[in-house]
């Protein structure tokens, strides 16, 4: 039987000829990453099993994101703990405050993952990188300390299911819409333990922000991954960046999937899940009107330049309605730089918006931007789970950065279309 | 035997264990806020040998293995739920904290009621309702990482060999 594109990529990182769902494994990593948060955890485990060398120094991602810059005492000490240790082993690709970026959109971006890799991260939204033709997938701190033991961790080779996607998106539709209406069709345990592989002719029709946004959700509808094939964009994405040979996979045309759910790009409108759940999804004009205090546009989902340009273009020449606090963050230091080259960054100010450094901040309640009780926010992130945003009492609608930069100009959730409207 | 804490589906990591307490690494520590957005009063109540039942896909959301080190750390002797997420499914194995899936048990067990546990046979008692349930069973390959402790325990065992 044929293998499905993530089944051939675990195959060729375990040495085996073929696998099949179900099958445990062990594969050797391309790329072993860990943050702030989950770094410090995975160093104590790392340590207190007798370890003191990393398998390649080169191989291992340090990103100091969540709480930078540091919060408080805490997570200073934490950010310490991870830096003494990229020090003492050399990390080749350590990120710290001034040059981090947040780390699902820095890792591409500075071509440290790419086509065909075999990667962890103890971060869940490590899936992104499926966006490049990856295996890649979220995994714990001891995970993590393994994988920096040993180069290796093990797998249970995951079912499929096959999302193909016709057409071509409207104007005002994103990736963001194509993921969230996923989600809300299959729900947040839809694709539990399995793959989410894209095909049919509408990827070529996404751009590579879009397929990196649709990758990184795959975790909120359960999901071990969510790959994309490799193509022109994908290619063309990683000249300059990438700098090791690309490993180009394709699914078995008799590949077996689970399920295929097939997406008609024409007919999809601006998408948003409202409180608590990411599957609890209604069009954004169904739910038009709803009343905000915050919106967010960032994070490792739509914190990349194209998203930033949709956010501009909705608040070119308007304000930020009274009321509403909006907080823009650009993912990595590069789409800070583009910004204000493009002078986006003016119109977000201009417009009434604070503007931050790097940091996942906000969207796990964090910091930068931590919500009070009663409390409503659209925001771009990736999770509206009970208090993720700060007060147990506050809610997160999530949209794209379209619908969240519209929803700060009307004070309330709305469409780019609804805002010409009035 | 212990205690059963009853929850619903979908119990994410940030109600089992708060961002806002992740600038902390220590077990002790977490321990104190653990299921704090989902159950206010759990940390304050639970009793060591205590078993949390819960219905699908419990602990999705983020990677952090505080969710499972904070429910360890808490007293709680496992967890027995219809379904895992992914991640915390493998959390929970990679540092030898016992979980079973069984949606039998999930959906029959009531909260109050006092459970007991064979890790070996993977058989539930609930002494409250006499029910017996028997629990799916762990791969070979999973139950060699935990009969060794755990995944760097595994990992040592492998390398010495």
């Amino acid at each position: 039987m044929g293998m499905t594109m993530t089944q051939k990529i675990l195959a060729f990182h375990a040495g085996l000829p073929e696998v099949k769902a179900g099958d445990l494994i062990e594969a050797k990593l391309d790329v072993v990453l860990g943050n702030d948060v989950t770094t410090p955890v995975a160093i104590k485990v790392f340590e207190d099993a007798g370890f003191t060398k990393v398998f390649d120094k080169d191989k291992i991602a340090i990103v100091l994101d969540h709480y930078t810059p540091c919060k408080d005492i805490k997570s200073a000490q934490l950010c310490a703990t991870a830096r003494n240790f990229a020090k003492k082993h050399e990390i080749t690709h350590f990120y710290d405050v001034g040059r981090v970026g947040i780390e699902h959109a820095l890792l591409p971006e500075k071509g440290i993952v790419g086509p065909g890799d075999c990667i962890i991260g103890a971060d869940s939204h490590t899936c992104t990188y499926g966006a490049l033709g990856a295996f890649s997938t979220g995994v714990g701190s001891t995970d993590m300390a393994a994988g920096m033991a040993s180069g290796e961790n093990w797998f249970k080779v995951p079912e499929a299911i096959k999302v193909t996607l016709k057409g071509k998106l409207k104007k005002y539709v994103t990736g963001k819409d194509v993921i969230l209406h996923l989600i809300g069709l299959i729900g947040v345990d839809g694709a539990l333990y399995k793959s989410i592989e894209f095909a049919g002719e509408g990827v070529s029709e996404l751009s590579m922000d879009d397929r990196f946004t649709i990758s990184n959700m795959a975790i909120e509808a359960g999901g071990k991954n969510g790959i994309f094939p490799v193509d022109e964009k994908t290619m063309e994405y990683i000249k300059g960046r990438f700098t090791r040979e690309p490993k180009i996979f394709k699914a078995d045309d008799d590949a077996h999937y689970e399920r295929e759910v097939v997406i008609d790009l024409d007919a999809l409108e601006p998408t948003v899940s409202l409180p608590h759940l990411p599957s609890n999804t209604k069009t954004a004009k169904e739910v038009s009107g709803l009343e905000i205090n915050q919106v967010v546009i960032g994070s490792c989902t739509n914190g990349r330049i194209s998203d930033l340009r949709a956010a501009a273009e909705i608040l070119k020449g308007r304000k930020v309605a009274k009321g509403v606090r909006c907080i823009v963050i650009p993912a990595t230091q590069e789409i800070y730089m583009q910004s204000i080259k493009e002078g986006l960054t003016e119109i977000f100010i201009q417009a009434g918006c604070a503007v931050s450094t790097p940091t996942c901040g906000p969207c796990l309640g964090g910091h930068m931007g931590v919500m009070s009780e009663g409390e409503r926010a659209v925001t771009t992130t990736n999770r509206n789970f009970v208090g993720r945003m700060g007060h147990v009492k506050s809610e997160v609608i999530l949209a794209s950065p379209y619908v969240a930069a519209a929803s700060a100009v009307a004070g309330c959730v709305m469409t780019p279309e609804g805002l010409k409207e009035e | 035997m212990g205690k059963v804490y009853k929850y619903a589906d979908n119990v994410d990591t940030d109600v089992i264990i708060p961002a806002r307490y992740l600038n902390s690494t220590d077990p002790a520590e977490l321990a104190k806020h653990c299921m704090e957005d989902i159950d206010a009063s759990f940390a304050s109540n639970v009793k060591k040998g205590d078993i949390i039942v819960a219905g699908a896909n419990f602990g999705c959301g983020s990677s952090r293995e505080h969710a499972p080190i904070s429910i360890r750390a808490c007293g709680v002797s496992c967890v027995i739920a219809s379904s895992f997420a992914r991640i915390f499914y493998r959390n929970a194995i990679n540092i030898g904290f016992p979980i079973l899936e069984c949606k039998e048990a999930s959906e029959r067990i009531n909260g109050g009621d006092e459970v007991d546990v064979d890790f070996s046979s993977g058989i539930i008692t609930d002494k409250t309702t006499g029910e017996t349930f028997k629990a799916d069973v762990f791969p070979e390959f999973i139950n060699k990482i935990i009969k060794s402790g755990g995944l760097l325990a595994y990992l040592k065992e492998k390398v010495e060999r």
